[in-house]
């Protein structure tokens, strides 16, 4: 089993005739993924790598002639909240938001629509997720073969802020024997449509996964909100931390921003310091080194 | 974009909440006519894009025309906290009878817009919430559908206000959430927010942040208030190297390349990318008792040209003696190209790639390529066995000697 994704999954790609979207498109099919249609408006007719293009939404659908369970949106900032909202009204539930630099408030408003449809959103300013051997949605992993190399799959959820780092840590984890479920990259941003705590309930649920990695940063406030949601939810699964950016908590380093978007200290609860002190009272181990990671899950699963 | 307070008060005031006859001036003698016009006593203030004025002495209050004069000449010429103040602020004093407190930010636990309100103004907020949470209103507002009066009413209702207050303050609030949410303001504050002795609200200093993102979509409201787009608005002034990397990267639209050095003062170059990867390897190099010089990124897939620039630049720093070219697992990124761009700058700097390049270590798209060039230089160079914390421990070793 996985989380999010299966075997029979099948999506849309939103801007399919981009550059970074024809790339993204043919990774995709060369592991496997089912992807059913392209939407670019005004290139209806066209075909990316064997996907047919449409130019709208509806039109896929109309095409599938059945629900499509997602869509990866890999538009331009200015026009992503309006290809999500049609992605959504169209019956769509998953939606992975690659495009970075969209503005808050068009962020916020997606994910209030999305709440409102009962559909989900990642990202935005991610790589998408992958689930091991079934099937991968977005840039996560890179080329099929290189995904393949870095995901074999395994017993260990990994949720990061960074795209980047989801494929370095599953990779240790691969080659430490271990493995991964489902490795989701949610984004760097302040305003993300889910969380680690919005995820959790759906790695506690999956049968495959029996630990959870994450990858973190200074900024924003989700991982007290993941201690709350472990205490609330009794939740006993264990989540080993790596906290990048740790640097940034020098004074000289005070209110700028590195990295991502949502990596800015604005306040004292958002530094690196004050977030592993507040992991680690919730009995969540913070590794220094990517390479410590699998020791722990190890000892964590009594391996 | 951060504002300066006589901008906020413009776009406080073109949202409909007043604020009082104030006068912005870059002379002495512009102040002295604004004072005059003012025909009162009045409060001089630094137009700087800092906090604690009051303290480093940018707010000075005048009885007559010249005493306000005599203070802006001074304040204009005070440097606060590293900036230059654009001009002064010429405020009539006002009959204050009580200061309130309104503000609208986001929560991004919430994923929604907050408002807040106190009748506890002029001091700090935080402290407020901590020591009287009975004297702090708050409601989040729904990004999608229509803010309603009532919202900004309950809120304010909240901390215990009734009467003609209750009303007033009402729709300064409301009006506060709309302009939030037109101009995508990651903050809009009022504080103070003052009644006058006749019962009227006005705003006596206004904080407002627009989304960097967003500012784009502003334009016609920027110009309109009289902000220059062109002007730099950081918190600190870039260096030459954070203003060369920025043109560099600007040359070119293939990849992205990035680098800051405020607060960096160390030998070893940093040419790392991406995003996460940048943050964990300038923290591995750290934690190994390392000296970084600057932060970088590289990422997307950069021009030969581009990856030289930025290793040019680094080089260039003064006291860099090595540096170390690492990335995390990459798949769009060419390791030929990066490879050949970092030798390049060695050369045409006359240093020698094999003793400048303390290691390598980037695992992505073409490596058998990249592998060929840097064993051609005698660069030592690792694959994607060799963690990114070894990787950095290897650099810092060799750096020291």
């Amino acid at each position: 089993m996985s989380v999010l994704l299966h075997k029979d999954f099948t999506f849309i790609v939103q801007g399919i005739t981009g550059r970074e979207a024809v790339n993204l498109t043919r990774e995709c099919l060369d592991f496997g993924s089912k992807i059913v249609a392209g939407v670019t408006p005004g290139r209806k007719g066209r075909e990316v790598h064997g996907v047919p293009v449409f130019d709208t939404v509806e039109q896929a659908v109309a095409h599938h002639g059945a629900p499509i369970d997602g869509a990866v949106a890999t538009v331009p900032p200015a026009f992503t909240k309006d290809a999500v909202f049609e992605a959504i009204e169209n019956g769509i539930k998953l939606i992975v938001v690659v495009t970075e630099r969209i503005p808050r408030r068009d962020v916020a408003e997606m994910v209030e629509l999305a709440g409102e449809r009962g559909a989900r959103i990642i990202g935005p300013n991610c790589l998408g997720l992958i689930a091991p051997g079934v099937a991968k949605m977005g840039g996560i992993g890179g080329p099929a073969k290189d995904a393949a190399k870095a995901y074999v799959p395994g017993p260990v959820g990994v949720m990061s802020r960074s795209g980047g780092m989801t494929t370095e840590i599953s990779s240790t984890l691969t080659a430490a024997g271990l493995g991964v479920s489902t490795a989701i990259s949610i984004g760097g941003d302040a305003i993300i449509g889910s969380t680690y705590a919005e995820l959790m309930p759906l790695f506690e649920e999956d049968p495959q996964t029996e630990a959870i990695v994450i990858y973190t940063e200074p900024g924003g406030r989700m991982e007290a909100e993941l201690v709350e949601w472990r205490e609330a939810a009794g939740s006993k699964m264990p989540i080993v931390a790596f906290m990048a950016g740790r640097f940034m908590d020098d004074e000289e380093m005070q209110g700028m921003s590195f990295g991502h978007a949502g990596t800015i200290v604005e306040g004292v609860e958002d530094s690196a310091t004050e977030k592993i002190a507040r992991l680690e009272a919730a009995v969540i181990p913070v590794v220094e080194r990517i390479d410590e990671i699998p020791d722990r899950v190890k000892e964590a699963l009594g391996r | 974009m951060r504002f300066y307070e006589y901008e906020s008060r413009r776009i406080v005031e073109r949202a409909g909440i007043p604020v009082t006859r104030y006068g912005f001036c870059t002379t002495a003698d512009e102040a002295r006519a604004a004072a005059a016009s003012i025909d009162g006593p009045v409060v001089v203030k630094s137009q700087v894009l800092t906090g604690g004025r009051m303290k480093a002495g940018g707010v000075k209050f005048a009885d007559t025309a010249d005493e306000a004069a005599e203070h802006a000449a001074a304040i204009l010429e005070l440097e606060i906290g590293g900036h230059m103040p654009v001009g002064v602020l010429v405020d009539p004093k006002a009959e204050v009878d009580q200061e309130y407190y309104a503000a609208v930010l986001w929560d991004a636990r919430a994923k929604r817009p907050m408002m807040l309100f106190s009748d506890m103004g002029g001091i700090d907020i935080e402290q407020v919430a901590e020591e009287h949470p009975d004297h702090v209103g708050r409601a989040h507002l729904s990004n999608l559908h229509p803010i309603a009066d009532f919202r900004a009413k309950e809120t304010v209702a909240r901390c215990g206000m009734t009467g003609s207050e209750l009303g007033r303050a009402g729709r300064v609030l409301a009006a506060l959430a709309r302009l939030q949410r037109d101009y995508d303001m990651t903050l809009a504050e009022i504080n103070p927010l003052a009644r006058l002795s006749d019962g009227s609200f006005v705003a006596l200093d206004a904080h407002m942040e627009m989304e960097d993102e967003a500012v784009g979509r502003h334009k016609a409201m920027l110009t309109e208030i009289g902000v220059d787009l062109g002007e730099p608005r950081e918190l600190y002034e870039p260096s030459e190297f954070e203003r060369n990397v920025k043109a560099i990267d600007a040359a070119d639209h293939r990849g992205v390349i990035q680098g800051k050095d405020h607060g960096f003062t160390g030998n070893l170059g940093l040419v790392i990318g991406a995003g996460g990867g940048s943050l964990t390897l300038t923290d591995a190099v750290r934690s190994q008792g390392g000296k970084p010089a600057n932060y970088a990124e590289i990422g997307g897939n950069p021009s030969v040209a581009k990856s030289c620039g930025l290793a040019k630049q680094v080089l260039g720093k003064d006291g860099v003696e090595k540096i170390a070219v690492m990335m995390s697992i990459v798949s769009n990124t060419r390791v030929d190209i990066v490879a050949r761009g970092v030798i390049k700058a060695c050369l045409e700097l006359g240093k020698d790639p094999a003793e400048t390049i303390a290691i390598f270590r980037i695992p992505g798209a073409w490596e058998d390529e990249g592998a060929k060039i840097l064993d051609k230089y005698g660069v030592e160079y690792v694959d994607r066995s060799v963690s990114m914390w070894d990787a950095a421990g290897m650099a810092v070793r060799k750096v020291q000697g």
